[in-house]
């Protein structure tokens, strides 16, 4: 019988911060009693046979505070961050399904304005919205609206995504500048007093990975959209699973000029930061510089780089190298990141 | 970034770093300090233990004002939120510091109104646009970040701002060096010295250590290259046997500090006559208080505070490891029962806190940064 | 205790309290500049902020002299490595602190 691991006593919101405590949850307490038997690594979409036909589906969640932000909104993100998931399992997203949670005393024009955006969006990424599902709760119990999607698609032809096929000497490859999504939520609190001319990145990654797959296809080993908890997370988690290293070199790392202003105030790290718009890929050493060009080509691709590569040791870890030879592990953070003046 | 890339140049950096091997006698073991918590961050995020040879040690010092305040001191704070229309106002370093009964995020999780702030000054913004609300803002630094707390606190005085105060946790950053100094199991060859807390004090106040405990001091930076010239500074000292400060830090410390600073300080602050630091027990005049004539911004004369000491489990060797006695890994409850998920003390909390550092960014790397050539 | 960083004073805002707004490569905040009162920086000039407040006004002379120095390091020893490849042994080694300026007083 499958054993359920997750000893704590409550959840706490660093559950939900897409770290350390996310994982042991999942890990711990889902997989086991929902999981069906699988040593299966856990990836972003499940691709699922029926019958000779091959299913991508994911899910994912929605909460955001503003709703609103430069860049983009809450519907944005609910549309391309399912799309995203389903990109980076290896899948063209085809339809999604929405379930809206709204808060008593939403006023209809902020309703309005989310569901236009959503709509815009998906048209934008091709994709169908098919149904959903509305449930309204009593104020107070959900900052304005949550929302889910829901989404199905195609397994994109000739790409096999598993941690399990990541070798040492394969290069990690990462779609544009890290940590525009986060800081700019950051900012748009309003609770630091900060201003930047910095946007969200959130966008639909597939015409970039489709660039990507066609161009290097069977060298694709491992794909992931580094959101909650950063590339920090996303690689970590694949050091993990597949038993090496990922080691990084700093001066590689696209951030934009504001992103690493804010990160310098604040104490912040870029690589533990959110994003909604970017991806990361482990290509087969072979395969790297088709990859990179095919990204660099497309339009949105241009700043894509070779971030680094996978090693043997320090196994299960992700290391962060600078040219001048000094180094430092970077480990997943617990909850999510938080300014220090320390 | 200016001011910043400029010391972070490879070359310069790799070409300092030679300088430092060829300044290091080979029949020396060096013990040099870093006194500042801000350093030992910097050490440990820009990989600079690479790049030294193996007979110099950095001892990691107790400047880290998160790690040397006793729990009990954050359950005093928390108890005072606890009451209604009371807001928690503190930087984010204090957030996930274990109370007894749970760190302010989780008491925030549990319903308390915690809310994380840049600069005191946005404490006392935020005082002014809740009316009805208390906002008690938790102050926490050396001499660094006290002259704001100071300054912040005339300014609710001349504004009037009746909903606002202070709970003081501001200590100072001398009594410290001196404590590490008498302390029988501390042999140490020199020291880096704290460059933001200099900006406010000045260079002289170290002048003690070099005179009378003949120890070189370089006033540090905390760029790579700032760090790694303070290293070359004590090195030649060590050489021609002198002892004398020497300010790294030019360009930011000067000599005889920021006399504004230091005004606003003795405006509005006095020294306890004693604090309590973990790891390093009483040290008296170690710490500052609010004076009387800011005794209605002061939380702990507007709130009775229960002031209960409490002491680490008796497992946790945070005091040796803040004085250096201990390296992280050497405490048995590292990486075992503390660890930054479940911190038992502070150290492993703040980012500055030597067992953060090192767990972190250090404990699990092997022997491989030899076999990583160029990576891209 | 530690987290400073430069930024150049856009404008200064005067009145009740002397406030500056700073931009950080694009990232913009007002900062207090009450501990800057003997002394006030102009727009232009670069401050070291911490916790939303100006500590001191960063030199850029003494930040170039630095790095003048440091670059310099290891000229003086492969000046003198070149001497005694001529078979000069007898010379000794010049003093690298001779590089350094006086220390600020």
């Amino acid at each position: 019988m499958p054993q359920v691991r997750f000893r704590e006593p409550q959840i706490e919101m660093a559950h939900g911060a897409g770290g350390k405590a996310s994982r042991r949850l999942v890990e711990g307490l889902f997989a086991p009693l929902l999981f069906s038997c699988s040593s299966e690594p856990l990836g972003d979409a499940a691709h699922l046979d029926f019958s000779g036909t091959r299913i991508a589906i994911t899910t994912d969640s929605f909460v955001v505070k503003p709703l609103s932000f430069p860049g983009g909104s809450i519907g944005e993100l609910a549309v391309n961050g399912t799309v995203n998931d389903l990109a980076v399992s290896g899948a063209k997203a085809e339809a999604l399904v929405v379930t809206y949670v709204l808060e008593a005393g939403l006023p209809t024009p902020v309703l309005e304005a989310e569901v236009r955006a959503m709509g815009k969006a998906a048209r934008d990424a091709g994709v169908t919205i098919a149904g959903g599902d509305t449930k309204v709760v009593e104020h107070g119990k959900a900052d304005f609206m949550y929302i889910t999607t829901t989404g199905i698609g195609r397994p994109l032809h000739a790409v096999r995504v598993d941690p399990r096929s990541v070798r040492s000497g394969d290069k990690v490859l990462l779609s544009g500048p890290i940590g525009d999504h986060g800081i700019t939520i950051l900012l748009a609190r309003g609770e630091l007093d900060l201003e930047a001319d910095l946007r969200s990145d959130t966008r639909s990654v597939l015409p970039l990975v489709e660039a990507m797959t066609k161009a290097a296809g069977p060298g694709v080993r491992w794909m992931r959209d580094p959101t909650r908890g950063g590339v920090a997370t996303s690689l970590n988690e694949l050091a993990r699973d597949c038993g090496l290293a990922i080691v990084l070199t700093e001066e590689q790392l696209p951030v934009r000029g504001a992103v690493r202003g804010a990160c310098e105030l604040l104490g912040l790290d870029p690589l533990h930061i959110a994003n909604e718009g970017q991806f990361l890929a482990v290509v087969a050493p072979e395969y790297a510089d088709a990859a990179l060009n095919a990204l660099n080509l497309c339009p949105g691709g241009e700043e894509a780089r070779v971030i680094g590569q996978v090693c043997e040791q320090p196994a299960g870890a992700v290391l962060v190298t600078t040219l001048y030879g000094g180094s430092r592990i970077v480990d997943m953070l617990v909850g999510d990141p938080l300014p220090r003046i320390c | 970034m200016k001011f910043v890339d400029e010391f972070r140049e490879p070359e310069v950096i790799t070409k300092t770093a030679e300088e430092i091997r060829r300044l290091a006698d080979p029949k020396r073991h060096y013990r040099i300090m870093e006194v500042c918590g801000g350093h030992t961050h910097a050490i440990y995020r820009f990989g600079l233990k690479d790049l030294l040879p193996s007979n110099i040690e950095l001892i990691h010092g107790p400047g880290c004002p998160v790690c040397v305040l006793p729990m009990g001191r954050i359950d005093d704070g928390l108890e005072i939120a606890q009451q209604p229309d009371v807001i928690f106002a503190a930087f984010g370093d204090m957030m996930r510091v274990p109370g007894t009964q749970g760190s302010p995020l989780e008491h925030k999780a549990r319903g308390m109104d915690v809310r994380i702030v840049y600069s005191p000054s946005d404490a006392l913004k935020l005082a002014q646009s809740n009316p009805e609300k208390h906002v008690m803002f938790f102050a926490i630094g050396f001499e660094t970040t006290a002259p704001s707390t100071a300054l912040t606190l005339v300014r609710a005085k001349a504004d009037s701002v009746h909903n606002f105060s202070v709970f003081c946790n501001h200590v100072t950053i001398i009594p410290a060096i001196r404590a590490i100094l008498d302390s029988p199991d501390m042999r140490l060859d020199a020291f880096i010295g704290p460059g933001h807390v200099s900006t406010v004090i000045g260079c002289r106040p170290y002048e003690w250590i070099a005179v009378n405990e003949k120890k070189p001091v370089a006033v540090s930076g905390f760029e790579p290259l700032d760090i790694l010239q303070s290293i070359v500074m004590v090195l030649r000292q060590l050489r021609k046997g002198e002892a004398k400060i020497e300010n790294q830090y030019k360009r930011v410390v000067p000599w005889e500090g920021n006399r504004a600073a230091l005004r606003a300080m003795a405006e509005v602050f006095e020294l306890r006559p004693y604090f309590e630091w973990r790891g390093l027990g009483f040290i008296s005049q170690s710490a500052l208080r609010i004076t009387d004539s800011y005794a209605e911004w002061d939380a702990e004369q507007r709130f009775q505070v229960a002031g209960v000491r409490v002491t680490d489990p008796k497992a946790a060797q945070c005091g040796e490891v803040l004085k250096g006695v201990l390296k992280p890994h050497q405490c048995k409850l590292f990486a075992k029962e503390c660890t930054p998920e479940h911190p038992v003390g502070a150290l492993m909390v703040s980012s500055e806190g030597s067992c953060a550092a090192y767990f972190n960014y250090e404990h699990r790397k092997t022997a491989m940064v030899s076999s990583i050539a160029s990576v891209v | 205790m530690c987290l400073a960083i430069p930024g150049q004073v856009v404008e200064i805002f005067s009145g009740h309290q002397t406030t500056a707004l700073i931009d950080v490569v694009g990232v913009r905040r007002k900062v207090d500049l009450g501990l800057l009162q003997d002394d006030m920086p102009k727009p232009g000039d670069w401050v070291l902020i911490h916790v939303g407040f100006a500590m001191s006004k960063i030199s850029e002379e003494d930040a170039l002299d630095q790095m003048r120095i440091l670059r310099a390091l290891g000229e003086a020893e492969a000046a003198m490595q070149e001497v005694q490849g001529y078979g000069m042994d007898d010379v000794t080694t010049p003093n690298q602190h001779e590089i350094e300026p006086a220390d600020k007083a």
